[in-house]
């Protein structure tokens, strides 16, 4: 009656050294040992009733978007992502082949983006994404995460960030951005370690590393809307969070702390966070608890929430609105992970002229199919993660618009490659780029 | 064999009746025990509106969007859960016996009503049946326990049916319908059956995470 997932070519195996040398260290004792510890010692009652409880009515399959965009294929449906991993795992009590967790490993890796969209759409709620998280925290102690990935959770583990970025170079890439931005305003300043600032404004390494003008636009905005804000010289100015997606909870909770370390070393009042997903639920809804805060420490603000708050309160003025038929994407983690999206709808109301919306949208939206430490996985699996999400493609070819705002880093790099391999001609932009182009760059002053 | 009936007819349906229960009520203390003992973080998340706005929703017909995805389904889900509950309590034949052993009663649906209702029950589980069998994604996730558990509430229903109309054998068939209800009652807890239990706890929990710390909606 079932059929059995396809075993890998030669050339996939080839693909991937750290699954493949990991595999090849692996003993059957240490497969048995590790899977039995983390489904037995790391979960309680709570995972034994998402096991208990699903009656495999696969309503949970219209959620997944790499389901829709392989043409209804009931391998990708999310109860059958369990089904392949946690299921067997249990019913074989550990005793899996090294090819079971080949699979396994692409399945909870490659395949699931842990968008919590199947949790919407399970009668009982149950937790798929919590489900596939447990299959990463199997691979992580087995030592057979895919390599790209576990290089950046290598490098949040050397240096707290994620992009082996040092800490000279960190700061260079600040002043760096500063002195360019002094041509706009005379007076601008990215501030460093200032102690009682308002605001911490952190972001993911990949801006100083790759996109430092989106450092100097956030500089531009704080310094027009005449906030108070300091960013940290020190580790902890990343609010990236990758080994949060390997299973690697040791590490992410070592991250979260020195953030919120930071934070508290410049007893600033709260934290605005870049315009990143992953980032925000690390900081916002999963780090903490692993540091045993209910809610984190600090007041944690999103890139669009502070926005709203900066346009809605006038800080910051809109001289012409963008002219060209936006859309907007809403992020899993700020939509589903945060309730953000009628506020990102306000942003987007007040910069832009003509916006359509893409269908489905707010909580219900499709993945952008990178998040989750999928597009981390790296380019060796690029061209499947393009076809795993043709229905993203379709979504945002069907609003017809020339401009597609997404407010998350993981979304936009996602996305730029979307856009090139189904040719939507489609510019990608973040909402800090648009309020970027349309505000009026004055600087604030109370009361004009 | 007189001795026999009067056992299922009698003690056999105490103890069914307090296996299901005890059963479930076991399990639902053992349940929120084990949670306050290794995830006791959960209760810090889960606020009783958020819970039953969730539970709520989920409740009102077709208004989860999943729902409206397969509404004919859900539809047919939504009736037959209902009636799997109506049906037997509702039913003169089982009002009767409690009435002569409790001398209590309550109203009762018309026989030819409760026939029919029950004919639709046992034609949603043959559909459910056909849906495991046809439907791609759900034929991969069906194990030969699903179709157990299918059997397991269909006879009941189906025996009942068949003693109703008397069309055979009706000592038999009434004897088999007894066995079988009794049957079904002590699986609840000893099988998914036990999600009558555990739904409502994961949908507060979701509904909670989704509500309080999210601030978004689950359905």
């Amino acid at each position: 009656m079932q059929e059995i997932a396809p075993i890998e070519t030669e050339d996939q195996k080839k693909m991937d050294p750290a699954i493949e040398g990991g595999l090849e260290r692996l003993t059957q004792e240490k497969i048995v040992r590790v899977i039995n510890q983390v489904l037995h010692e790391e979960t309680g009652a709570r995972f034994q009733a998402y096991v208990q409880t699903c009656m495999r009515c696969g309503l949970c399959s219209d959620a997944c978007a790499y389901f829709l965009s392989n043409d209804r294929d009931p391998r990708f449906s999310p109860a059958a992502k369990v089904k392949l991993t946690i299921w067997e795992m249990l019913k074989k009590k550990g005793h899996v082949s090294k090819n079971f967790l080949r699979r396994a490993v692409r399945i909870a890796h490659l395949e699931c983006n842990v968008c919590r969209r199947c949790s919407m759409y399970c009668p009982f709620g149950i937790d798929i994404a919590y489900l596939m998280l447990l299959v990463r925290r199997i691979c992580h102690k087995l030592e057979i995460t895919p390599q790209y990935i576990q290089d950046t959770v290598n490098s949040h583990s050397a240096t707290l960030n994620q992009m082996w970025v040092k800490e000279d170079e960190w700061i260079d890439t600040l002043q760096w951005q500063e002195e360019d931005a002094r041509d706009e305003f005379e007076n601008l300043r990215i501030p460093l370690d200032k102690k009682g600032a308002d605001i911490m404004y952190s972001v993911i390494a990949p801006e100083p590393k790759f996109q430092a003008g989106l450092i100097y636009q956030a500089a531009v905005i704080m310094h027009a809307a005449g906030i108070n804000w300091t960013m940290s010289s020190r580790p902890g100015w990343d609010n990236s969070n990758m080994a949060m997606f390997t299973g690697d909870n040791e590490i992410s909770g070592r991250i979260t702390k020195t953030f919120y370390e930071a934070a508290a070393n410049l007893n600033v009042k709260r934290i605005v966070m870049g315009e990143c997903g992953h980032a925000f639920r690390s900081i916002y809804d999963v780090g903490n608890r692993w540091l045993s805060w209910s809610m984190p420490p600090f007041e944690v603000v999103h890139a669009i929430e502070f926005y709203h708050e900066l346009l809605t309160s006038g800080r910051i003025k809109i001289k012409k609105k963008i002219k060209e038929k936006v859309t907007l994407h809403d992020p899993c983690n700020v939509s589903r992970g945060r309730g953000l999206h009628d506020l990102a709808r306000t942003v987007v109301d007040m910069t832009c002229a003509d916006f359509v919306e893409m269908t489905p949208n707010r909580e219900h939206n499709y993945c952008c199919g990178s998040g989750g430490g999928v597009i981390n996985c790296g380019p060796p699996y690029k061209n499947e993660r393009m076809v795993n999400n043709r229905v993203k493609a379709e979504q945002l070819k069907a609003t017809g618009a020339d401009i597609l705002i997404a407010p998350c880093h993981n979304c936009h790099s996602g996305f730029e490659d979307i856009v090139h391999y189904y040719e939507l001609g489609m510019d990608v932009k973040f909402l800090g780029d648009i309020i970027f182009e349309t505000m009026d760059k004055k600087v604030y002053v109370p009361g004009k | 064999m007189n001795a026999f009936v009067d056992f299922i007819m009698g003690p056999m349906v105490w103890i069914s009746f307090l296996i299901f229960i005890g059963g479930l009520g076991f399990k639902a203390i053992y349940f929120i025990r084990e949670l306050k003992h290794q995830e006791s973080y959960i209760f810090s998340y889960v606020t009783l509106f958020h819970s039953l706005r969730s539970i709520g929703a989920w409740l009102l017909p077709f208004f989860p969007v999943s729902t409206r995805k397969h509404p004919f389904f859900y539809g047919v889900s939504y009736l037959f859960h209902l009636l799997l509950f109506a049906v037997p309590i509702f039913l003169s034949a089982h009002v009767v016996l409690v009435q002569e052993a409790f001398n209590i009663s309550w109203p009762v649906f018309d026989d030819h009503t409760a026939d029919a209702l029950t004919v639709f029950v046992v034609a949603a589980l043959v559909f459910f049946c056909c849906r495991r069998i046809m439907v791609p994604d759900v034929k991969f996730l069906t194990s030969s326990t699903d179709f157990l558990l299918i059997a397991v509430v269909l006879l009941p229903f189906l025996t009942g049916f068949l003693a109703y109309n008397q069309f055979f054998a009706y000592r038999w068939v009434m004897i088999v319908h007894i066995l079988c209800g009794e049957f079904m009652l002590i699986m609840i807890p000893f099988s998914r059956f036990s999600h009558m239990m555990f739904a409502p706890f994961t949908r507060a929990y979701t509904g909670s995470e989704f509500g309080n710390v999210r601030h978004a909606r689950d359905w």
